[in-house]
Order: C-alpha cells, then structure tokens, then sequence
C-alpha cells in the first residue's frame, strides 16, 4: 500500500505581530519548523506502514528551505519526499494551494491512503486537505480521531463530530485528515538521521505538472485576496485595577455581586 | 499573470528590502530580489516600499455580480437536530441582505426532515430549500457536496456561510473546490459592500493579526464561521417565508462511504454552553493548583477551561481549551486566571460580556480585552475572592 502525507513548514513561533504605532511588522526570527499537527499525519503513515508493509511518501510546498521538513519526515521514517517548489507557486491562498498539491500529488507513486494534520498552526483554516480530495475526486473523512482497521480496499475510521463519534467505512483510495489524539508521534531517530543523510527529495517544479495554465497556480489562481491587515482591536471600554491581594479579591467579589453573577 | 514586480533601480538597502517581510518570501538570487514561493502576498512589501515592490494585475476575469442574488444559511445539523449556529449565522445573514437588498436563504439537507425546516421560518428567512432523502439521512461527503452543487448551479446565491463546525468545516472546502471560488474559515466580522463583495475579516497567520479578505472574481462566496461568534435573532411567534423542496437525481447521491455506527458522546456539558467560566492559564504554577481554580468556579456555578500550554502539559482535557485550535466560547462570565491574552486565545472568547483577567503583568496583552484588569497575583487574590463570595 501506497501512503502518502502532506506535510508544510511554518513558523517556528506565532511571534509574528504588528507594531500598533507604526504599522510595521514586527519581525521575530527566523525560525522554521514543521506544522505540529502534521507530524500526527506522519505517525499515522507510521503506524499503518507497521501493519501493512506499506510505503510511506511526503509532499510539500513551499520555498527550498521546506527541505528541512521533509529530511525530519525521512528522519521519523518517511521512504521518499517531494517538495513542489516554484515562484509561480506564491501568493496562493487555500484553493491554489490545494489544486498544486493535488497536481503534484499525481506525480508522486500512486496512493491508497493520503493523510493530512488536521491543520497547519500558521493558515489555521482546516480546509486544505478536504479541498485536495476534491480536486483528486476521491472522498475524504476530516477529524479522524482513530483508525479501525484498514485493507486492501478499505479503511474504517472514527470520526469526532464534537457531540457524538461517527464510525465510517470509506473505500480507498481516500483522504483523511487526522486529529491528536490519534497516535503519539514519534521522535525523529538519530539513527534514520544518518541512514537517510544522502536519501534524494524530489522536486516538482510547474513545468512538472499537467496543469500548463500558469493562470491556476499561485496569485492568479486564488480567489480570495488579503485587503488590509491590521492589529486586532482593543476599544474596549476597560479598567484597571492595582492594589493588594485583599484589596483586589474584595473588590472583585464586590463587583461580581453587583453585576448579579452572586 | 498577476505578481509583484521588483524595481531593482530602487532598491538602495538590500538587507532592508529583503526584511520588509516577515515571511521570509523575499531572498536575494544572483544579486537580484526575488520574491519566493513563501509568499503570503499580504502586501506589506507593496504598502510599505511602493517604490521598490509593485503589484501587476493578471488577467481579468469577466464576473457579472448581478447574476448571483442571495445569501444562503447551511443548516448544520445532526440527525436533525439543528446546531445553534445555524441561528447565528441567519441573524448576520439577515443582516448583510438588508444593505443589499438580497433574500434570505436556508439550505437543509438531510432525510426526514420536512417537519423541522418549518422552525426555520421562525426567523425571518425568505426561503428554505429542502433536499429531503434517504441517502442524506447520514452526512457523508460525495451526496452532501452533490446536493451543494446542485442547490448553487439552481439557486446561484452571491454569498454563502456555514458554521465552523465538524460537517460545516469538511462540507464547505470540498464545495468551495468544485466551484474553484474562495472559502475564507472562521470569520469573526462580516460585512457587505454595495457590489455584493463580502468583506471577511479573521484572525491570520498565525499571529497577532488580523486579515481583511476578500473574494472579488469569483461567485458564490464562502465563509465559515464559528459558533458564538454571531447573535441569533430573537424567534418570532409567526412564521414567514417559504419551504422548497428540491429534487435531485438518484445517481448523484451515491457514495463510497458507509456509517457503520454513530456513538453518542458522554454527556457532559461543554464549556460552549457554559455562561460562567473561570481560565486557569500559564500563571497556574502546578497541576494540583487547579483546585483553586475549581474552586472559584464551584462558588459561581461555572465551570474550569484553560489555555492550550495547560492543556498540552497534559493538566486537562483538550476540550476544555478556549481559543482558534480550541473552543469559541461566549459567556456572560468569564474570569481569566494568570492568562497571557494571545490573540489565539482571545478570538475564542472575547465576545464574553464580562470579562475580568487577573494577571501578574501589567503589560499583558489580556488586559487590552478585559473590562476589568486586575493586576495582582492570583495566588493571593483567588483565596481572598473566594472567602468574600
């Protein structure tokens, strides 16, 4: 069986702020670091490559210095790597990405079983790996909090709908984005570190893919566009209180029942 | 195709010109700036050294906007039991028609659920569209999207919003995809201009930001949008508008997914319904110093929740969590506990009517949202405060 995971590099801290006097942002290292709830997805590959002598490929997109990740998915035991690099890959919202994920997908080995993170910690949307599926036309199942059994034609899922767990059988191939608490995922080995040091990633390019129309990809391919951004508003009327400890817990139980919350 | 154009010529500081961005998208190549695949296209480059960064239009893409009339409520549902957020989003629904002029639309589908449409006319909608089968009794993604598509190819609505629940956030990417327009997640503010553009603003990149995003060119628009983050309008005694029941084709329901089983969750009640809730965050020393927290809370008949470093320590239960990667939450109370304010966990509950933050910190960025900061230590404010109740 055939898995492959996508993976994305973020920033190594949510530090990225603007500066409310002058507009500017305000810059906080450079630090980089694979999107956290994608290393679920990689473990999950894991535990099913445990079970089903599978193979386990990652893709990526973004600029060369997503390398890094995927020598980190190689390191927890990944077998190949792709990353889809170009500048004419930029500027492209959650549809763009998803499309040049899909395109690159079908340059890789065949799949049975695609599995996301639930989502990446700087986008925040949960909407790219559903929106893969689409574009690959295969089903998919988001929030999966555990895997029931998987076989050549099929993989059993329970899926967290917030109230009540949902158990769905989907037939493969299918994508799957994955919660945390699915599996723990591992620490990348030493070990794999060395052994995987000269391991090959490939990289896609948009002369690559099927898909000649530029106008798809990056800035021209995404409908929504950013506007304005801005620091988040703080008008609220508000007060301060400074004081004791006794002071301040009197003065609080005061004005709790007073607002008739006692 | 559109991009940003590098003006060399202008470029005096390289250094400078390569840390305008802070996602690291521009790089020096050959001794040339480039702008890279790590482009967010925030266009900070542009707005902050317009002589040097310049954006260029791609093609145009001809849309005429007057084609696509009304703005759609999904009714998230389980089994027919509808989520409150359908509610929310009617309310602000309701709202971005009047300033255009639009109808209010309900899109419900499901099985059996012929009965429960006609509580929706309670709320001033103009039309509920039903796709009442069998297949639909289930949410599973080929028939739902199908039945989507369907709805937007007859109906073609301008604008169309669904609640960022577990169905909502699976359903509404997969149609977005099949009409390759725009889907912007977990809005926390609407509006609508006079052309229909919907104006979509949310927290963004991960940071202390906030993104205002739009869809020009493309037709329906998407937004999901969370649970509380809206009001629901007050529920008339009379009904108004209508119920249409749609048709689709049997071979379009088909699907390669099967649901074995649907478990209930233990009933316990979420902090989402709570209207007192009382934060322990990273100010809480240790694990056992929760019992403080609990107690606070015990005394006003709320309930605990936390900040994600407490639940990745492992101290509680990730449902437990306020925040964009945890729960939206919209109390009449709500009493932070050495809470550090990030705008994750702001945006998931600063539409509490009262709040009151206790913190160490006279700078911590809590206070900008609170309507009562409290500066102290809550290791000796919480024991005194408690005694007082």
């Amino acid at each position: 069986m055939n898995i492959t995971v996508c993976i994305k590099q973020v920033p190594g801290t949510s530090e990225v702020e603007i500066d409310e006097k002058t507009g500017n942002l305000i810059r906080d290292g450079i630090s980089a670091k694979m999107n956290p709830y994608d290393l679920y997805a990689i473990e999950t590959a894991m535990q099913l490559k445990k079970q089903n002598d599978s193979k386990v490929n990652v893709i990526s997109m973004g600029p060369p210095q997503a390398l890094d990740i995927i020598k980190e998915a190689y390191m927890m035991g990944a077998d190949s790597g792709y990353l889809l690099t170009d500048r004419k890959f930029a500027g492209a919202d959650v549809l763009a990405t998803a499309y040049t994920l899909s395109q690159g997908i079908k340059k890789m080995e065949n799949y049975d079983l695609i599995i996301c993170g639930k989502m990446t910690t700087d986008g925040d949307t949960a909407q790219v790996g559903p929106e893969i599926a689409e574009f690959l036309g295969i089903p998919h199942v988001a929030n999966v909090k555990k895997i029931l059994d998987i076989n050549s034609k099929s993989i059993t899922v329970e899926m967290d709908m917030s109230e009540s767990l949902e158990i769905q059988e989907v037939q493969l191939p299918c994508l799957i984005t994955v919660e945390k608490e699915i599996y723990q995922p591992r620490l990348p080995s030493f070990k794999l570190k060395l052994s995987t040091a000269n391991r090959e990633i490939k990289q896609i390019t948009f002369d690559d893919l099927d898909d000649s129309d530029v106008e798809n990809f990056g800035l021209d391919g995404s409908p929504t566009q950013v506007l304005d951004i801005f620091p988040p508003e703080s008008n609220r009327k508000n007060e301060k209180w400074e004081g004791t400890g006794k002071e301040l817990g009197n003065k609080m139980a005061k004005k709790l029942k007073e607002l008739k919350f006692v | 195709m559109a991009y940003i154009k590098v003006n060399q010529q202008n470029v005096k500081s390289k250094k400078e010109a390569i840390e305008i961005c802070p996602f690291n998208a521009i790089e020096s190549q050959n001794d040339k700036i480039v702008i890279n695949s790590a482009c967010k296209m925030c266009k900070i480059c542009i707005n902050q050294m317009p002589e040097i960064y310049e954006f260029v239009e791609g093609k145009k893409i001809i849309l005429n906007k007057d084609e696509w009339k009304g703005i759609v409520v999904y009714v998230d549902h389980v089994e027919g039991n509808i989520h409150p957020v359908t509610y929310e989003l009617i309310g602000k629904a309701k709202q971005l028609a009047k300033k255009i002029n639009h109808p209010v639309y309900c899109l419900f589908i499901g099985s059996d659920i012929r009965e429960k449409a006609d509580d929706l006319l309670h709320y001033g909608v103009d039309e509920v569209f039903v796709y009442d089968e069998k297949e639909l009794y289930d949410f599973r993604i080929e028939p739902y999207t199908a039945v989507f598509e369907d709805f937007i190819n007859n109906v073609k609505p301008t604008i169309i919003l669904v609640g960022g629940t577990t169905i909502g956030r699976s359903l509404a990417p997969r149609v977005a995809a099949r009409f390759r327009t725009g889907l912007t997640a977990d809005c926390t503010i609407l509006d609508v201009k006079e052309n229909t553009d919907l104006d979509q603003i949310r927290p963004a990149f991960g940071g202390n930001i906030m993104a205002h995003i739009h869809t020009p060119k493309h037709r329906p628009q998407f937004s999901t949008v969370r649970y509380k983050i809206f009001d629901a309008p007050e529920k008339n005694e009379n009904k108004s508008g209508k119920i249409t029941v749609c048709e689709i084709k049997k071979n379009k329901l088909k699907s390669v997914i099967k649901v074995l089983e649907i478990k209930k969750k233990d009933k316990v009640k979420s902090i989402e319904e709570a209207e007192i809730i009382v934060v322990a965050g990273n100010g809480v020393r240790q694990e056992s110093d929760l019992i403080l927290i609990q107690k606070l809370a015990d005394k006003l008949g709320g309930m605990v929740a936390t900040t994600r470093p407490l639940i990745e320590a492992g101290w509680t239960d990730a449902k437990n969590q306020i925040g964009l990667s945890g729960r939206t939450v919209k109390p009449k109370l709500i009493i932070t506990c050495g809470v550090s304010g990030s705008i994750q966990f702001v945006a998931g509950m600063n539409n509490s009517e009262n709040i009151f933050a206790i913190n160490s910190d006279p700078n911590a960025q809590i206070f900008k949202v609170a309507n009562y900061g409290i500066v102290g230590d809550l290791y000796e404010i919480l024991p005194e405060l408690i005694d007082s109740l």
